[in-house]
């Protein structure tokens, strides 16, 4: 079964260290920490000059750095990278509008709100909802119920 | 308190684990906080449950198992409260995934869910399905799922439609059912919904083609018309990025139309105004802007042919193609690649700038535009590109240089005009990086040399000069050390010479010199070394000046502690010291080796059809036993020898060694190369001397002991191109005597020639007390493999046997066909006799084994006698 659009997407920062891991694809536990270490190593090694796709195995990885992390997003061969690179930017927009000033502890220490959010952007590998209005709606909905 | 009991808030945790130095400290830390979790879960704590999944799914994300907090999402699922219901649904989906069994648990609840008033509960539901169901839970819930399409809010229905992508992605029957709700889907004001319905269109299309029959009529329209309110839509705050409405809404409409223009006419026409609006409006010097352009353009470049759009989108992607930013360019030249199908003289165009990507400090770029290049090369730009490229050759850096290597190795071998270019380019790139090129790219180059008779003398002048200059690229030493062996007269004598070279003198001691220096190299490995002693030997016997000087040199190699290098040198030792007069013809002119056959093989694919050998007009009692092509590529099979199988590579000397010696006995000075006929001689004869690689030296020996005798009677018979049949010595057991005693013994052995195939000894094949089994052998001509066994049994007792009944046993590759007996009653002191018909399918590689069953009475009691008879001839 070809897969959706979107494989993973993942939050490493500088060290490598993995903070958050969205797998839309089932891989082991082994198979994840080599495949998060290979791909890690490879964007971390790049400067700032070189694009931000790299070609990976039989997949597309598109990253970018905001501060001390990583976003990483792995995705098929035949989607638009340029938009991919736009939905990395809205995520990071959409966290910041939630937490304020989002930094890495931010998404460390709220794993699982950072997970709702990312639940209502994509879905199954596609992405559902654009507008952070409605994706920030029913979280902030808990947040008052809790 | 304990820190690590389960009232450890998830921060706590965190700030545990971050404080630790070490992986093991962390290792311990987690370890204690699983077993509190554990222990807490078997005590099925209520409240602090949903932390410990938080915990758990933290834990999980480090890369620790763990599976028994499984069961705990199943109960935080179950319970009423939302936020317990949301982390449940999470862990679920982070946990688990679709291969465990747990997860059919899980669909009742879910389908509770799927029906529960509050819509978030349903979102959540809707999400988990959508992101981990199986088949079956997918056809479980189908129904309430297609009924979700239609609910009243829009959230659900997004999260509806792409819940069922994944439904019919797992059960495409279900398909049908989804594609009216989706086309009503289509036509939705909401953002959400028409992003979500987009992508269930898309993946409908691609699932079904009735579907895509359905919306290519009904929809197309509706598209355009939605694609062209956003683009003209005023600012809307929602849904803005960079001064664009919803680029992903863009981008997904601008696919979904790719799928329904591709390939029909009428609908591309649809598109064509609004394609052509937005390539145009779009301002690209914003990422947004761009990523829709990139969309645009692989649209129209999948739709339909329309001439003005395609220009359009070439220039688009020009205009990619010198911006600034690399991104923008990786994806120009990804785009190109596509349209090189579609426009392959557009693309031309843009070569120069290409050319210029090949060599940007981007590896992605570099990488890219590699493949771009090799997709447009063709007759006519190949020589400028090649030279371009193998220049960068120089520049580039390491892990480039093996994937540039391949690259401009193919296109060479592809697309070359003249040989003479081929050898050129050849050269280069191996000075350059001849330790990246693959095996089989040399082995083609020695084919092409070989097979270029009026450049022999340029190829070997050349490759010395390119050997002085540049001796660590292996590739390159071996193909000259070859080469100077073949044609080292050439080189001394300046044959051959071409305009364009200047004259270069080369002195026999230089020659010897150039591979003097490939064999001390302490860099040379043993496939080098091995090389440059049979070339040694050539050149032995074509400057006989020199002989004292390379004997010396191979004595040196005596003791090696290689095997290989340690027999070729007491082999050709010996060849020198005693046997002077066969060593002309044994390292005559290799026989030029079929191209066509060569690149067959290389492309995987075993010409079958067996050569015959017409050109010689003799019938040759032992048939062509293999497939022409394997042993040509036997012979300069060389780089398979660096495994450890060292005799294999002695019978390859052999082979080395015969394939030099069948050229026409009567001409050895000559230069013309032998017709193809002989070479099927050349084949004739190893496909009897070509033997598995055997694992003790015996067995080499046993060929030479085979093989000699039939170069002894060649040597002898100057001119006569017959082959003596072979003539298996009786006398040739498969002793393990070194090599030189059978060298020695050899010219004295008498030679028993059968002209009507070999004689073969009787033999006891088994023997009691009260019974002997002779066999006696016979061949036909034209038919080595099958034997004819003529058994005779022979009653030692003097009883009389009744019932006489022989049977026989064989391996899988020997086929047995036994015939009646002359008669069932064994006389006392009387033989009988039986015929049978061995067909040996690895005839010259494996010999005759059996095992014998034979049953008889003796007045009316049974007697069984078994054996197994090992000693047939080798041969047969």
């Amino acid at each position: 079964m070809k897969e959706m659009g979107i494989r993973f997407i993942l939050m490493v920062n500088k060290q490598g260290q993995t903070r958050l891991a969205q797998y839309y694809e089932w891989l082991t536990l082994e198979e994840r920490r080599a495949l998060e270490g290979e791909i890690v190593r490879k964007c971390l090694a790049r400067n700032e000059q070189q694009c931000s796709f790299v070609e990976h195995r039989n997949y597309k990885i598109v990253y970018r750095r905001y501060a001390s992390l990583f976003f990483l997003v792995g995705v098929e061969n035949d989607e638009n990278e340029l938009a991919i690179l736009e939905f990395i930017h809205l995520l990071v927009e959409t966290m910041d509008r939630h937490f304020g000033n989002v930094c890495e502890l931010d998404i460390m220490f709220h794993l699982e709100k950072a997970h709702f959010m990312l639940e209502e952007m994509v879905m199954n590998g596609s992405i559902v909802e654009t507008s952070k209005a409605n994706i920030l709606s029913p979280i902030q909905l808990m947040e008052k119920a809790s | 308190m304990n820190p690590f009991s389960s009232g450890t808030r998830l921060r706590d945790m965190i700030r545990a684990i971050r404080a630790c130095k070490t992986a093991a400290e962390e290792r311990a830390v987690v370890r204690k906080e699983c077993a509190a979790i554990r222990a807490a879960i078997s005590e099925n704590d209520q409240d602090y449950r949903h932390r410990n999944l938080a915990k758990l799914m933290f834990i999980h994300m480090l890369g620790y198992p763990t599976h028994f907090g499984q069961m705990e999402c199943l109960k935080l699922i179950a319970s009423s409260g939302f936020p317990e219901k949301r982390i449940g649904y999470l862990g679920l989906m982070l946990l688990l995934d679709e291969r465990q069994e747990v997860l059919m648990l899980v669909t009742n609840s879910l389908k509770q869910d799927l029906n529960h008033s509050n819509q978030y509960i349903i979102g959540l539901a809707l999400c988990a399905l959508g992101n981990i169901c199986s088949a079956e839970m997918a056809r479980d819930l189908a129904p309430e799922v297609e009924r979700l399409l239609q609910f009243r809010d829009p959230n659900i229905r997004k999260k509806a439609a792409l819940c069922s992508i994944r439904i019919i992605k797992k059960v495409p029957d279900l398909a049908e059912n989804f594609i009216n709700p989706a086309a009503s889907l289509l036509r939705e004001k909401h953002h959400g919904v028409l992003i979500t319905g987009v992508q269930l269109c898309t993946d409908l299309c691609k699932v079904s083609s009735e579907a895509l029959e359905y919306f290519r009529e009904k929809c197309t329209d509706g598209l355009v018309k939605t694609l062209r309110d956003m683009a003209n839509s005023p600012y809307a705050p929602e849904y803005d990025v960079a001064g664009i409405t919803d680029p992903f809404l863009h981008i997904r409409l601008l696919k979904l139309m790719r799928i329904l223009g591709q390939g029909d006419a009428d609908a591309s026409d649809c598109m064509n105004d609004i394609l052509a609006q937005v390539a145009t409006k779009i301002e690209s010097n914003k990422n947004a802007g761009n990523a829709i352009l990139y969309e645009c353009v692989g649209t129209i470049m999948g739709i339909e042919d329309n001439g003005g759009l395609r220009v359009l989108a070439v220039n688009i992607l020009g205009r990619f193609l010198s911006n600034r930013d690399n991104n923008i360019r990786y994806v120009a030249l990804n785009m190109l690649m596509k349209a090189m199908t579609v426009d392959s003289q557009a693309v031309q165009r843009h070569r120069a700038t290409i050319l210029e990507c090949v060599k940007d400090s981007d590896a992605s770029i570099r990488k890219k535009a590699l493949d771009l290049v090799y997709l447009l090369v063709n007759e006519s730009n190949v020589k400028p590109l090649t030279k371009d490229l193998i220049e960068y050759l120089e520049t580039s850096d390491q892990d480039f240089k093996g994937v540039l290597t391949d690259k401009i190795c193919s296109l060479v071998e592809k697309f070359s005009p003249e040989k003479i270019w081929y050898i050129d380019q050849m050269l280069k790139v191996l000075s350059e990086a001849g330790n990246f090129v693959k095996d089989e790219v040399w082995h083609a180059l020695i084919v092409v040399i070989s097979n270029a008779s009026d450049l022999h003398g340029y190829s070997v002048r050349a490759l010395y000069r390119a050997f002085q200059t540049s001796t660590e690229q292996e590739s390159l030493v071996r193909v000259a050390v070859w080469c100077i062996g073949e044609y080292g007269d050439m080189l001394i004598n300046n044959i051959g010479m071409l305009d364009i070279e200047e004259p270069i003198t080369v002195t026999y001691s230089d020659a010897v010199d150039a591979v003097e220096v490939a064999i001390k190299r302490h860099t040379s490995d043993i496939t080098t070394k091995a090389m440059a002693l049979i070339a040694l030997l050539k050149l032995s016997s074509r400057f006989p000046s020199c002989s004292e000087r390379i004997k010396d040199i191979i004595l040196q190699n005596k003791q090696s502690f290689v095997l290989e290098l340690q027999q070729r040198s007491i082999e050709f030792n010996c060849i020198l010291q005693k046997h002077q007069n066969i060593r002309a013809a044994l390292v005559e002119r290799m026989p030029v080796l079929d191209e066509a056959t060569f690149s067959g093989r290389r492309a995987g694919s075993l010409p079958t059809s067996v050569s015959t050998s017409t050109g010689t007009g003799h019938s040759l009692p032992n048939g062509i036993a293999k497939p022409a092509a394997a042993p040509v590529t036997d012979l300069l099979d060389l780089s398979s020898d660096d495994a450890p199988a060292p005799s294999s590579s002695g019978v390859d000397f052999l082979q080395d060694l015969l394939g030099v010696d069948l050229s026409p006995a009567s001409a050895p000075q000559s230069t013309s190369r032998p017709p193809k006929g002989s070479a099927d001689v050349l084949l004739d004869l190893l496909s009897i001397g070509a033997s598995p690689p055997a694992q003790s030296n015996s067995s080499a020996s046993d060929m030479l002991s085979s093989i000699q005798d039939n170069t002894a009677p060649l040597a002898n018979l100057n001119g006569l191109l017959s082959l003596s049949p072979l003539s298996a010595n009786a006398t040739s057991p498969a002793s393990p005597a070194p090599v030189m005693d059978l060298l020695d013994g050899f010219g004295s052995s008498p030679q028993k020639k059968a002209e009507n195939g070999p004689a073969y000894p009787s033999l006891v094949a088994y023997e009691s007390s009260s019974l002997r089994m002779s066999f006696n052998f016979s061949k036909q001509p034209g038919n080595p493999q099958t034997t004819l066994i003529q058994a005779t049994f022979t009653n030692l007792s003097p009883n009389v046997y009744n019932d006489f009944l022989f049977q026989a046993a064989v391996p899988k590759f020997l086929q047995l066909h036994l015939d009646s007996a002359s008669s069932n009653i064994l006389p006392a002191n009387g033989s009988i006799s039986q015929s049978m018909k061995v067909t040996n399918s690895q005839h010259g590689k494996k010999s005759l084994v059996m095992r014998i069953r034979i049953a008889y009475k003796i007045n009316d009691k049974d007697v069984l006698e078994e054996g197994q008879v090992n000693n047939f001839p080798r041969d047969l």
